[in-house]
């Protein structure tokens, strides 16, 4: 049984597709991310995920809990972090997390509740009034409300736009503590360097469906390489190099390399052609290569599959 | 705590912490009304004989601003969360709709019988009251503000927009309860009015809530209760039906 199990999700707003037919198993202890550009539908699954929103067609189960059968159930065993900072004005930091944890039932929960705001840094703030917190404060609340009842599956919508890097650092400690302790965690963010370090499988999106499924790993060794960037004094590319490498902007070479042999046999072929190299650096994979490329080739696929363009299309591929 | 208790705690805080606005003010412009209107029309009324215009007008003021703020309650709650986008820590927990309605209805009910008594404390060294049936009164408290605490949850749930709502409470809350029989008998009314106010369902709250203090009534109070709790009960089931279809609260 996966922590959450997403089968043939639809959902339409009007004439707009936001999930069309997406299919998803996260097992338990996962790390896993949701990528992909706004209006792919993040937001929309994240949401059916905790009954905010109700699917036209399929299922969602959290914990093998149906989240429209066995709502209570369900919903006990996932915490939510909106994308969008929202707050109670009428109350404090610490009356918020008393108020989300009786929701839940639960009446005694204050060494919880503090041991939350520690880990959160805000401890500082317990009796402030929630309009008095900044942006990113707010936002850390946010997250401790959606973690007062502990709850199995913790999911975050893009948790770290607006805070501040040291915050960020803090936010992702806890949350790796917490997977680590077995919490399973999903994730989406526009921060795929964020992504990359912490996912171990990632979901890529598009226009409602899933375009891309496996783990970091894979993903990184399939779509992106690592390379070796070079830029030369006034010299050219010697030839042995020319058929893989491509020319970059400002005098930079990109030449594909798969291990450290391959870099010292470039560097090597450059010596020989007595090439002056002005600068040169070795670029890991990264997650937004595989990102740009997924993208990239979704939309093609779209404009191949629209009727009435396929010959316009000849030209630019 | 169960999460119903919780609700109905938040939102009894909610309007609490804001008490000047939610309970004194209200208080204090029907004490404006009395006086106006007594001052006006006190020496050409008498609705009942041996009661005094200004003894009249108490339990229908109380009753009006009852209706009024049991309906503002739970609207206005429920419109502030939505807007500002906070409902969403009410909906991801495990709560029932029923738990959802009967916690705003409460909540609603508690402000409006707090408005009621904050009438009669303040008018009581001035209008005597009899209390001939306070059984009577306190069922039609009861009754009238459940009854406009659900209608408030309805409209909290409907409009998307502050200026809706207050198209709501302007256009329907206020003509309905100002023409409940809250200043007059509708025994004086023409005939057709009369059969007119006879529609509004506040009517026959306001009507069996004077009942209670005087004993008399234009309509027999049993008539009154039965058709004010059928009003209250319709709205509620309209309300529980709204809620757990999750009508404009889950999309």
């Amino acid at each position: 049984m996966p922590a959450v199990d997403v089968r043939g999700v639809e959902k339409r707003f009007g004439a707009v597709c936001a999930l069309a037919g997406v299919t998803l198993a996260i097992e338990h202890g996962e790390f896993f991310g949701l990528l992909g550009p706004n209006g792919a539908g993040k937001t929309t699954l994240i949401s059916a995920i905790g009954g905010l929103a109700i699917p036209d067609a399929g299922s969602l189960a959290v914990m093998g809990h149906d989240v429209r059968r066995d709502y209570r159930e369900a919903r006990r065993a996932v915490g939510i972090v909106p994308q969008e900072i929202v707050f109670d004005p009428f109350f404090t930091v610490r009356e918020t997390l008393e108020l989300q944890s009786g929701y839940f039932g639960l009446r005694r929960n204050a060494a919880w509740i503090d041991e939350l705001l520690e880990k959160l840094a805000l401890t500082g703030k317990a009796n402030a009034n929630m309009r008095s917190l900044s942006g990113g404060m707010k936002r850390r609340v946010m997250v401790a409300q959606a973690l007062v009842h502990r709850p199995p599956v913790i999911v975050l919508d893009e948790p770290t736009a607006g805070v501040d890097v040291e915050l960020r650092q803090t936010l992702w400690t806890f949350i790796r503590s917490l997977n680590a302790a077995g919490h399973t965690i999903l994730l989406t963010t526009h921060y795929l360097e964020e992504a990359q370090q912490l996912c171990s499988r990632i979901a890529m999106m598009k226009d409602g469906r899933i375009v891309a499924l496996d783990s970091t790993t894979r993903l990184l060794a399939a779509f992106s390489e690592r390379v070796l960037r070079v830029k030369l004094d006034r010299c050219e590319l010697p030839q042995v190099l020319t058929a893989t490498a491509t020319e970059e902007a400002g005098g930079w070479w990109r030449i594909p390399v798969q291990g450290s042999a391959h870099v010292e046999d470039a560097l090597a072929h450059l010596r020989e052609a007595g090439a002056a190299i002005e600068s040169l650096e070795v670029a890991e994979p990264e997650l937004e290569e595989v990102f740009v490329k997924i993208m990239r080739r979704e939309a093609l696929a779209a404009i191949e599959m629209a009727p009435g363009v396929p010959n316009l299309l000849g030209q630019f591929k | 705590m169960s999460g119903f208790a919780t609700l109905l705690y938040k939102e009894v805080l909610r309007f609490w912490k804001v008490g000047f606005q939610t309970v004194a003010a209200p208080v204090l412009s029907t004490l404006l009304y009395l006086l106006v209107f007594a001052h006006a029309l006190s020496s050409h009324v008498q609705v009942f004989p041996g009661v005094t215009y200004m003894q009249f007008l108490v339990p229908g003021l109380a009753m009006m601003s009852m209706l009024q703020n049991a309906f503002a309650n739970s609207s206005s709650s429920l419109i502030q969360s939505k807007i500002t986008g906070n409902i969403v820590f009410i909906l991801l927990p495990p709560l029932a709709p029923a738990e959802l309605f009967l916690a705003y209805l409460l909540a609603a009910i508690v402000r409006a019988m707090v408005v009621g008594a904050g009438v009669f404390l303040a008018t009581v060294w001035m209008v005597p009251l009899p209390l001939a049936h306070p059984f009577w009164a306190l069922a039609f408290a009861l009754v009238g503000s459940g009854l406009l605490a659900a209608l408030g949850i309805i409209a909290g749930i409907w409009v998307e927009k502050f200026d809706q709502l207050a198209a709501f409470q302007n256009f329907i809350v206020m003509p309905l309860t100002f023409l409940a029989g809250v200043f007059y008998s509708v025994q004086t009314l023409p005939p057709f009015w009369q059969a007119v106010s006879r529609l509004n369902p506040f009517f026959y709250a306001v009507d069996g809530f004077r009942y209670g203090f005087f004993g008399e009534a234009d309509v027999a109070p049993a008539a009154s209760l039965a058709i004010a709790t059928g009003a209250f009960a319709a709205l509620s089931w309209l309300t529980l039906f709204l809620l757990q279809r999750g009508y404009k609260l889950r999309h």
